[in-house]
């Protein structure tokens, strides 16, 4: 409860800043600062929908991947080789995936096989709530963000973190903190029907509305304080909107969501935690080959515009202070249905990309062969099994980036055996 | 705008989406449970309300060309949102809503795989509108309190569906999972009852429910559309085994000739309909729609629910007069103790400020901000609800909404006040309140309210102060938190 009375107060005090100035009231900027003197960033990305691990990285030298995926398989002289992993497997990217081929290149793109978790969930929202509360025992806690940006020093800026999507995820929902949902900064602004002098009385009464709803209305008192987080964070946010990259980034969803993020940290505003989202990966259908469908248009929309935030923040020095951790609610399975798709299957990969990363292939791939013995598949040999537990990836951000304390906020011990990707 | 009676007032915000003056004068004199048949019995009135559709004392529309709803995604949200606002059939329109939530398909994927114009044709043409079967939200709009399984069974048919999880490309050599996973986990008795066996026998029974294309002219000829066919061939005739009883006995659909092959998804779905589970299920997300999303259902209820639908024999209209007669509906204590969808927001805000000379094409792009984009929810599983609809960017596009629309009726609010409500902020204050119907404002909001009626200057009830004060009382009210809440 310490929180509300510290947004009240903030709200007090924000009245009389927005009356004289509309002016972002300087002590955020300050508790900003005290939570992050040299700020280190996390941009946490999703593909939403289950992302096929087996076509993102592809085992190229495996008969099994060819045999169980006749009208899907890439062709192996269009897989970006990009070596071999620890038991040897040469492995290689999809074909549209030049940009993190790149990235990989320079060593500063580490590939996690077969992350997961003991019995996946084949289901889209049991799943991405694992992946959120990371905690596959209670799908339906609070998120290992959330819990992370709980942790910090109170009083939490409004703005510690920003999900640039307009859905709600797991994984950002702590019990004291609301991370705002910002999907376009354009149109984060404040509207009135008058103008002048009768505006700001408006907006001030605004205010002073929403900042009055006591503790006996709980339901009240969350909307309300989505509303003033708004007005704590328009200016800060409204200052990304005059953002110039140093790219071109493309043209799609994703690619504008990295070019704010991007925004956001080149001014500063004091953001750490940035949620980045792009779907169509639930590929039932159309999944294509190499040469064009739905799959390759992912791997474009991905691959592209991770390179070019890349190149943006490397070109202004930012990439030093940023690491971008990826992840999908599960794989899919590994023989392909009737419909140039895969269904829901387990196992499947993450990626860590970022100036402070130690590139490469962490883990071993999954042997395709379906035979009974064979520990790397489960589920009669339909599904990948995994082998890293996703949570030493979160563990190893948690420690060794955000520097904190892993073992508080995911309840154990879990960076005992994470990869060596920081 | 309010009745005077409380009970009433929540009737109408959850089995409609809110009350205009004519809204009210159609349920003057009667009983409350008279009241509730109006509402359920909605067939005694004519589906007329198209015909209003351009008429001048209604919200208008915006066409960009000839307006065709049958065949243009935009059009068709346009005419939804109409039909919200001015239907005299309101919990037809309600129910609809739940279904295409339920029923979570979505227009991009499906336009992405037929294109535009078959798409918005399989998700909103109207019978009769174009050749072809009605659209998803048509179907589930007919059917909006119909028996659930006669619903389930024509959503399993539906094209859009049959696009969106894939079962047009399920065949006999290569079943396709989509479906058949997600009418056990999302369409009926949910995840804990099935083990992915089932999802692969599932997937079987559904092989040859497929697609016929019937082209056009070319790729602009509305002609165009796709239907359901039973492919026979690519039917998967062996028995099916699951780890539950189908239609309360064996465990396994038997092995079937071809022909009479689609006997399969029939069983499958009846007895998924006919489960007890998926009766709760039904009962708890009716609860959270219709009764309060602050608290979970209390069993009584859901087994209440539950008895009323399976006796019923899957009689959504005799499960929803059930609901909204009962002693959890009509309790004061669930008034307002639901978070309000988007377009509950958006159609209450227009009904209760006023509509003359707005187009309600102008709420599109801010329900895409609110996080509601009609025809597109964000996965099967539908919106995410309750306070997941308040992000600080959706709660600044409520607001906005709110100003963009008193804006828009400025002078129309400011000329309904009477001279006896200008001469005191306090009487325009209540005037205001007795209008837009928030919930309660404590003490000191009100207060805040007064204090920006009397802000800038000595109150003179003057035009000029009204046509500045007016809209910008009805903006903070339609903005406010109490508002949100229906």
């Amino acid at each position: 409860m310490a929180t509300k009375v510290t947004r009240r107060e903030f709200i007090r005090d924000g009245v009389a800043a927005f009356t004289l100035s509309f002016a972002a009231p300087a002590f955020l900027v300050d508790i900003a600062r005290a939570q992050g003197a040299v700020s280190r960033n996390l941009v946490v990305i999703y593909l939403a929908g289950g992302n096929d691990a087996l076509s993102t990285l592809i085992p190229y030298t495996d008969p099994f991947y060819y045999s169980r995926r006749p009208a899907i398989a890439v062709p192996a002289a269009q897989v970006l080789q990009i070596g071999t992993d620890a038991a040897g497997k040469a492995l290689g990217l999809h074909p549209r995936l030049t940009g993190l081929q790149n990235i990989f290149n320079q060593g500063r793109l580490a590939i996690i096989q077969r992350a997961g978790y003991q019995n996946s969930s084949r289901s889209h929202f049991q799943g991405t709530d694992i992946w959120g509360s990371a905690d596959p025992s209670n799908a339906a806690g609070t998120g290992w963000l959330g819990r992370y940006l709980d942790s910090l020093p109170s009083p939490i800026d409004p703005l510690a973190a920003w999900n640039t999507s307009g859905a709600t995820y797991r994984a950002l929902t702590g019990s004291t903190i609301a991370v705002p949902s910002i999907t376009d900064p354009r149109n984060y602004s404040f509207a009135s029907p008058n103008s002048g002098a009768e505006a700001i009385n408006e907006r001030n009464a605004a205010i002073r509305l929403a900042s009055s709803a006591g503790p006996d209305r709980p339901n009240l008192a969350f909307v309300n304080t989505s509303a003033m987080e708004a007005f704590a964070t328009l200016d800060r946010v409204g200052s990304v909107v005059n953002y110039t990259p140093s790219v071109t980034y493309p043209n799609n969803g994703f690619g504008q969501a990295l070019r704010t993020v991007a925004g956001s940290i080149s001014k500063g505003i004091g953001t750490r935690v940035y949620w980045v989202q792009t779907g169509g990966f639930d590929t039932h259908s159309g999944q294509g080959n190499a040469g064009g469908g739905g799959y390759a248009t992912l791997m474009s929309t991905v691959g592209d515009g991770l390179l070019a935030f890349y190149n943006d923040l490397q070109n202004q020095g930012l990439l030093g202070s940023t690491l971008m951790i990826q992840f999908s609610e599960f794989g899919r399975r590994i023989s392909e249905n009737g419909s140039q798709g895969t269904d829901h299957g387990a196992g499947g990969m993450m990626m860590v990309l970022g100036g402070g990363v130690r590139g490469g292939i962490y883990g071993t791939a999954a042997d395709l062969n379906p035979r009974p013995d064979n520990p790397t598949l489960e589920n009669a040999g339909g599904d990948v099994t995994y082998e890293t537990d996703f949570r030493a990836v979160y563990a190893k951000v948690l420690d060794g980036w955000m520097g904190t304390s892993s073992t508080a906020i995911l309840g154990g011990n879990f960076g005992a055996n994470a990869p060596a990707f920081l | 705008m309010r009745s005077g009676d409380p009970l009433l007032d929540h009737l109408f915000r959850r089995a409609g989406f809110g009350a205009a003056a004519a809204d009210l004068q159609a349920v003057a004199g009667m009983s409350y449970s008279a009241a509730v048949d109006y509402f359920v019995d909605f067939e005694k009135l004519p589906d007329d309300v198209d015909s209003k559709i351009n008429a001048p004392e209604y919200v208008g529309v915006t066409a960009r060309g000839q307006f065709s709803p049958s065949t243009n995604i935009e059009d068709a949200r346009q005419r939804w949102l109409f039909r919200m606002l001015h239907s005299t059939r309101p919990l037809q329109e309600k129910m609809a809503l739940f279904w295409h939530n339920h029923f979570g398909v979505g227009y991009t994927k499906v336009a992405g795989a037929v294109g535009a114009l078959v798409g918005t044709k399989m998700m909103a043409n109207k019978a009769g509108e174009t050749p072809g079967p009605q659209g998803h939200y048509e179907l589930v709009r007919q059917m909006a309190l119909g028996k659930f399984r006669d619903l389930l069974i024509g959503v399993a048919q539906d094209p859009a569906m049959l696009v969106f999880l894939d079962g047009r490309t399920n065949t006999r050599a290569k079943p396709q999972e989509n479906f058949g996973r997600e009418v056990m986990e999302l369409f009926t008795w949910g995840l804990g009852h099935y083990v992915e066996n089932d999802v692969y026998a599932a997937a079987r029974v559904f092989t040859g429910w497929n697609l016929r294309n019937v082209p056009g002219r070319d790729g602009n000829d509305p002609a165009a559309y796709q239907e359901f066919i039973y492919n026979s061939g690519q039917h998967d005739t062996t028995a099916k085994a699951f780890t539950f009883p189908i239609n309360g006995g064996s465990r396994t659909i038997p092995a079937r000739g071809a022909a009479a092959g689609i006997q399969d998804g029939m069983d499958f779905m009846t007895s998924l309909a006919n489960h007890p589970e998926t009766a709760r299920r039904l009962a708890r997300k009716l609860w959270n729609f219709f009764v309060s999303d602050l608290e979970e259902a209390p069993a009584a209820f859901v087994e209440a629910v539950a008895d009323v639908y399976l006796r019923s024999d899957t009689d959504m209209r005799a499960v929803l007069r059930y609901i909204l007669k009962s002693p959890w509906f009509t309790n004061p204590g669930n008034f307002n103790a639901r978070y309000s969808w988007p377009v509950e927001f958006v159609v209450r805000a227009m009904k209760e400020i006023g509509w003359a000379g707005f187009s309600v094409d102008t709420a599109r792009v801010p329900l895409t901000n609110m996080g509601q984009t009609l025809f597109e929810p964000p996965n099967v599983a539908g919106w995410q609800l309750g306070r997941a609809w308040f992000g600080t960017g959706a709660m600044l596009a409520r607001m906005n909404f709110a100003a963009t629309v008193a804006s828009n009726q400025k002078f129309n609010l400011a000329r309904s006040f009477s001279a006896a409500d200008r001469a005191q902020p306090g009487r325009v204050l209540n005037t205001m309140l007795q209008r837009l119907t928030a919930a309660s404002f404590s003490a000191t909001e009100t207060t805040e309210l007064l204090n920006y009626l009397n802000a800038g200057g000595p109150w003179t009830g003057s035009d000029t102060q009204m046509n500045a004060k007016a809209p910008g009382l009805a903006r903070l009210v339609a903005g406010s938190g109490e508002y949100q809440f229906v």
